[in-house]
């Protein structure tokens, strides 16, 4: 009975059992390091000067963490070029694993000068600011520009750069260094071989899909897989319908804000592209690269996206393709907003954590990459705008880029910053991501996504977890 | 007339003998005293004072690194850590009565103890009986009692297959596999006229659940057929023989003799693959798309890492822990029987 193998089960059972013990290390891991404590070196500041408007002090080293992602990591690269003619030496460091590389140094209290938290993998910045570790940028804001002195760097960014750093304050505690234009993204050649005008009313964009599906192309696309591209053109269409009102109450996180009537027609113009046929067959499990893969092939006419698809489909566009982006397409002529609103704002995050050691080198790091030289440098590199004003004017631009620009002219001031994405990222992700993917993939109707985005807003509203912000 | 042995004589022992052996405990024999030496119970101390000697560093790095960050997860699970800086406040069991109302939670909670359920109950199936078949499902040859099917080698080495591949490259794979418009899946059933089938989103809706279950069979049941062939050939011949000229057909022979003779290895195997089912991190996080399904692991590390929640996740960690020790302790008694000798 107690022979080898009797031993070896009994000890596999236990074993396995142990096995069971183990699932908890993965969090006792991350504990353990919950309780480390901090060292500060902090460099002293110098005296402020107008070309040294923070106080670096000439000899204090700079860190800089890079998301590796889209962009590359050459613009900060040439930045920190300019930083290291003035000032000390700097220390690159290029990541795609933003959080798994930092947030250990985070807890330290040993964190780098500068972070691009970009990527799947970024910090909780809202999580980062309740426990006061990231620095308020309002100092930079109002400093000097780099290129003129007598402009502040505040007055040189577009609108909705600030508004994006802020979280329910005036404090302004991340820059978001790109500008993105979202809109229903389009091929003028495919429009133009249908021979049909861009659609301004719904009942264009029907007739728009029903003359695209005599020839065998669908209306739409978009990735199932990301529904929360939807919302890319659903909440500035919201927004035109009902007003600018709806969608801060719907941010707000404000009762009943997705029963307005606003939302519903939204919704029910939505449905009807399903409802009739519309959407490309399978779009509901394609990723955002399978869905703009079939969009590049001519296989559908719009998909709701951002500027950054110029640059990430730029290997598979066809030549003639002639990308272009176009306002989401409005209701009627009753609605609020004029059809050349959109939603644009900046994105591509960086921050300077509060426990930094060089904090002013960080906050004049960014006032380098503000400046004019560094900005059109970005937008040549990687084709995509800065939130830099007029940064890209005179440049040669590729057709999706310049009709972004194009159409941001044209808004004027209409322009919506819906802060769902960045405030509520589970809420919009998942819920609302969920209930939109459900109503497009046909198995629900409009009345019931409604329904039960609202019942998500009100979980997450009383949910004392989650920290709630509320428009400035 | 009362007659003391000397065994009773010798209890209790004095205490201060006790505090001798203790120390021995620590001392080099030569160091000990000769009473303490020729006492009984220094033999046994003797043993495990050797074994414990030798084990103690190894048993020290698995305090440090497994059992104590563990312990702490108990604590952590007590505050309210986001994760991101040292600074928390303990809050009692405030997580875990916030664990018992979330609904979310229990989905996910739901979604394990189905694939708890079903995948250990296939995919031990499945490996039973492909291993059956390849130990004694062919057709019979001469001088032999019982032999696989054709070209069984092959398929042992086929079976192990997708046990080379991470997990996470089969999520990929599959991800691919039942993508809508590309997928082989799709295409595979509008080829054999199926187009009725097709679905325009396997992994996003209620599918999800039995997509994934089916991929974690489909993974791991190679390793079990491994594993049964491995205590299947163990089986000596006669056994077959003897069932043989007493007339039993395959699936008598399966159920009396291959079955029960395999038994303690089947329930190592449901243990094991039981774990595996209540994991199922990497397929879901992977191949199912953010909305769709959740499952236990999966809602700890979203919360733990996305919403900037550590405590609350840890206190889903010690949820979850409990669920594996539960199921762990069962199995130990479900199914307990004297191992048969051949």
């Amino acid at each position: 009975m107690t022979s080898g193998p009797y031993l070896n089960r009994r000890a596999l059972i236990r074993r396995s059992a142990a096995a069971g013990f183990l699932t908890l290390p993965a969090v006792g891991a991350l504990a353990s390091c919950a309780s480390g404590g901090g060292d500060n070196d902090t460099v002293e500041r110098e005296e402020a000067t107008d070309s040294n408007p923070f106080g670096v002090n000439p000899d204090a080293e700079l860190e800089v963490v890079i998301f590796d992602g889209g962009f590359g990591d050459q613009y900060a690269l040439d930045a920190e070029e300019i930083y290291q003619g003035s000032y000390g030496p700097v220390e690159h460091v290029k990541t795609t694993e933003i959080q798994t590389r930092l947030q250990p140094r985070m807890v330290q209290g040993d964190p780098p000068d500068v972070v691009n938290n970009g990527g799947a993998d970024a910090m909780d910045i809202a999580a980062l600011i309740r426990n006061n570790q990231v620095h308020d940028l309002t100092e930079l804001l109002d400093a000097p520009s780099l290129d003129d002195p007598s402009v502040s760097v505040r007055d040189t960014l577009l609108p909705g750069t600030v508004e994006m750093g802020q979280f329910g304050s005036e404090a302004m505690y991340r820059l978001n260094y790109t500008f993105n234009v979202y809109g229903q993204w389009y091929s003028r050649t495919a429009l133009e071989r249908l021979e049909v005008e861009y659609p301004r009313t719904w009942d264009e964009m029907i007739a728009v899909c029903e003359k695209a599906k005599q020839e065998g192309i669908a209306g739409w696309t978009y990735p199932g897989v990301y529904p929360y591209y939807f919302n890319f053109t659903l909440y500035p269409f919201i927004a035109k319908i009902g007003g600018p009102d709806v969608l801060r109450a719907i941010d707000n996180l404000e009762p009943n804000a997705w029963r307005h009537d606003a939302v519903r027609s939204a919704f029910e113009a939505y449905y009807e592209l399903v409802a009739r046929g519309y959407v490309l067959q399978g779009s509901p499990g394609l990723t955002h690269e399978e869905s703009q893969g079939e969009w590049n092939q001519y296989r559908a006419l719009f998909i709701p996206n951002g500027s950054w698809v110029e640059n990430e489909t730029a290997q598979n566009t066809p030549e003639d393709f002639d990308m272009a982006v176009g306002p989401p397409t409005g209701l009627d002529s009753s609605d609020a907003m004029p059809f050349e609103t959109i939603w644009a704002s900046a994105g591509e995050p960086f921050f300077v954590p509060a426990d930094a050691a060089n904090v002013p080198g960080g906050l004049e790091f960014l006032r380098i990459m503000l400046g004019s030289e560094s900005a059109r440098n970005f937008t040549q590199l990687v084709s995509s705008l800065t939130c830099v004003r007029g940064a890209a004017d005179g440049l040669t631009l590729p057709p999706g880029l310049t009709s972004a620009q194009e159409i941001l002219a044209a808004a004027g001031d209409n322009l919506v910053i819906p802060r769902m994405p960045d405030w509520y990222r589970q809420l919009n992700n998942e819920e609302i991501g969920g209930a939109v993917a459900a109503m497009m993939a046909g198995e629900m109707e409009p009345d019931e996504a409604i329904t039960r985005c609202q019942q998500a807003a009100d979980a997450a509203a009383r949910d004392d977890s989650i920290q709630k912000f509320q428009h400035v | 007339m009362e007659v003391r042995t000397p065994r009773e004589a010798e209890s209790p022992p004095p205490p201060c003998t006790r505090l001798h052996l203790a120390a021995a405990f620590f001392l080099p024999p030569r160091f000990t005293p000769r009473r303490v030496r020729y006492d009984r119970r220094y033999r046994k101390l003797d043993t495990y004072r050797f074994i414990s000697w030798f084990l103690f560093l190894p048993l020290l790095v698995y305090l440090l690194f497994v059992v104590s960050p563990f312990l702490q997860a108990f604590f952590y699970s007590m505050t309210d850590w986001s994760g991101f800086s040292s600074a928390y406040n303990f809050t009692g069991f405030e997580n875990y009565e916030r664990l018992w109302n979330d609904d979310a939670f229990w989905d996910a909670m739901g979604n394990s103890l189905v694939l708890l359920v079903l995948a250990p109950v296939i995919t031990l199936g499945l490996g039973l009986f492909f291993a059956f078949m390849l130990n004694a499902g062919g057709r019979r040859r001469r001088n032999e009692a019982v032999s696989g099917v054709f070209g069984s080698r092959l398929y042992k080495v086929v079976y192990f297959f997708p046990q080379v591949l991470s997990l996470a490259i089969i999520a990929v794979i599959f991800a691919r596999a039942l993508s809508p418009r590309s997928g082989v899946l799709n295409e595979g059933l509008g080829a054999v006229g199926l187009d009725s089938w097709q679905r325009e989103d396997w992994l996003g809706g209620d599918l999800a659940l039995w997509c994934v279950l089916f991929v974690l069979c489909w993974s791991f049941v190679g390793f079990y057929v491994v594993l049964f062939s491995a205590a299947m050939s163990a089986i000596p011949g006669e056994i077959y023989e003897a069932s043989l000229l007493d007339g039993a057909n395959r699936s008598v022979t399966f159920f009396r003799i291959t079955l029960p003779l395999t038994w303690d290895t089947v329930r190592t195997g449901w243990i094991y693959m039981g774990i595996q089912a209540l994991d199922a991190f990497a397929l879901v996080n992977v191949m199912v798309p953010e909305h769709g399904m959740d499952v236990v692991p999966s809602y700890l590390f979203e919360k733990a890492f996305r919403d900037g929640q550590a405590g609350y996740a840890t206190a889903i960690g010690v949820a979850l822990f409990l669920v594996t020790l539960v199921f762990s302790v069962l199995m130990m008694f479900v199914g307990r029987r004297e191992r048969i000798e051949y």
